[in-house]
């Protein structure tokens, strides 16, 4: 009764050690990452310098090796020259496109709660009117204001026809954690790229942050296939919100219940579904 | 909705200082987590350690009052539902235990002037209870995704009239021991976050039952790691 006893504290002290210290971030790549751990980066030597025929030049610093730009996004922070996750979730990489730089890391992470960030797209919902500006809900901490001007050909003569109550898909110019986030429907050259008030019918309804990510990847069947089943309006927002609109009440609400169903299907169930409807 | 973990989370705790196990009840209870089982709240999730039962919900970065707003982090609340009855003074010391380890571990500077609430209710109390409240608020911070520095976990520990130590004790031996420690631990060092302890023993006794209580954690924290990863897997 001793001996296992024994042998299986030594194995969970040797297993505590091991977790304890940082793994390399590359090694950790595409698995779940929990909160506290601690990555440590990718380091590379400088490249040859211009000397040629193998020539190595002299450096200053002939201890300390040269650390690659990595960008450090979602769910991770840096800390030290480490990088600390701090959100549940599969670790991932994106090697850069074009110049130096290690790419970026990021946790994909499943979330329900929507934190503003500048640049993305929202389904906001109109419940204040005051002075010059509309307070948006966009599902975040604080509502988003957003001004009567910035809306395309809108002047102080030609007010946008805005009510509370309405449907508004714009981005984010100012959105930090300490400022109250302001949201625009133009975009830098002063179009409005498919933004502004959208349409008094269709359904609004929400999903989690993780599924509209997935829709809104550039390869993703699921919309090319609901398109194929009946012609539709569909608005995604960043904020887990989505917006649908066909041609009947019915096929609408069949259309929502497939995409907040799709987070929980596997593809061949969806296949599976989206033949059966395109019978009947 | 996501499926169960369910862990044989048996172990002999040794202390730190003997050779060989204190007693025959030095081990875990049957641990079992569920997670995303709420639809309204940001994350939930439910604990379970053999009968003890608590089911947490997280809501946040949300709104908050005017009133309790702080400028430069968030504003964390705690509440606590008892079984039966109404909430008392108990579950108001409890609140604010799992309040200030939260607390530690919550990077709350990243949501300046939000509301991050965790509400707790109690299924059903069978002894270590705020150990079990303590799994199941981390277990509900992670599924909501809030930032957090390390996970944490509680582990309770009673020591009997003859010096015996008992880990993750259930009711019956909480009352007949001589002194009922709890503590809470963070993942990364299984540093001390909190520790509430009742009764009568001497700072010897405490280490001990502090060290025994970091090695439990290995476990639980453990099984936290495979029941995320297994939650992971799915999708």
């Amino acid at each position: 009764m001793l001996a296992p006893a024994m042998a299986e504290v030594v194995a969970v002290a040797a297993e505590s050690l091991a977790g304890s210290r940082a793994r390399a971030a590359r090694t950790v790549l595409n698995q779940v990452v929990l909160p506290g751990e601690e990555l440590l980066l990718p380091e590379q030597e400088d490249a040859e310098g211009p000397g040629g025929g193998g020539e190595r030049p002299l450096r200053l610093n002939a201890g300390a090796r040269s650390r690659v730009r990595v960008v450090c996004g979602p769910g991770l922070r840096r800390c030290g020259d480490r990088l600390l996750v701090t959100k549940c979730g599969r670790l991932r990489h994106k090697e850069p496109g074009s110049g130096s730089g290690g790419g970026v890391y990021w946790v994909d992470s499943q979330q329900k709660r929507y934190v503003p960030v500048k640049g993305d797209h929202v389904i906001g919902i109109v419940t204040a009117k005051s002075g010059d500006i509309f307070k948006v809900d966009v599902g975040g901490s604080e509502p988003a204001s957003l001004s009567y001007l910035a809306f395309e050909g809108a002047t102080k003569r030609n007010r946008p026809n805005v009510q509370v109550g309405d449907l508004i898909y714009g981005q984010f110019v100012v959105a930090n954690k300490d400022m109250e986030p302001e949201m625009v429907c133009i975009d830098s050259c002063g179009r409005a790229n498919g933004m502004g008030v959208i349409g008094h019918d269709g359904l609004l309804f929400k999903v989690t942050l993780g599924l509209i990510r997935k829709l809104l990847a550039p390869d993703c069947e699921i919309i090319q296939e609901v398109g194929k089943l009946y012609p539709l309006e569909i608005v995604f927002g960043m904020n887990g919100r989505i917006w649908v609109k066909a041609k009947t009440i019915q096929q609408t609400l069949i259309l929502a219940n497939i995409l907040e169903a799709c987070e929980h299907m596997t593809t061949d169930q969806r296949k599976q579904i989206f033949s059966r409807l395109a019978e009947s | 909705m996501e499926g169960t973990m369910h862990a044989d989370a048996k172990i002999r705790a040794e202390t730190g200082t003997e050779s060989g196990p204190r007693g025959p009840g030095c081990s875990l209870r049957h641990f079992a987590c569920e997670q995303n089982l709420l639809s309204r709240p940001d994350g939930s999730a439910s604990f379970m350690q053999g009968d003890t039962s608590v089911l947490v919900g997280v809501y946040g970065p949300a709104e908050v009052k005017v009133s309790k707003e702080i400028f430069n982090k968030a504003t964390l609340e705690v509440i606590l539902r008892p079984k039966i009855g109404l909430p008392g003074v108990a579950e108001k010391s409890r609140e604010q235990l799992i309040r200030n380890t939260c607390e530690a571990v919550v990077l709350g500077a990243l949501h300046p002037r939000t509301s991050i609430t965790v509400v707790l209710q109690v299924i059903s109390d069978a002894g270590s209870l705020l150990a079990c409240c303590l799994n199941a608020a981390c277990m509900a911070l992670v599924d909501a995704g809030v930032p957090m520095r390390a996970l944490f976990c509680g582990v309770t520990c009673t020591l009997g009239a003859d010096g015996t130590l008992v880990l993750d004790p259930t009711a019956k031996q909480e009352k007949e021991a001589r002194a009922v420690l709890t503590f809470a631990l963070d993942s990364v060092e299984q540093k001390l976050l909190m520790s509430t302890t009742k009764g009568l023993y001497s700072d010897a006794e405490l280490q001990q039952c502090l060290a025994a209580a970091q090695a439990a954690s290995q476990h639980v924290f453990r099984f936290y790691r495979e029941s995320l990863q297994r939650r992971y897997s799915k999708s």
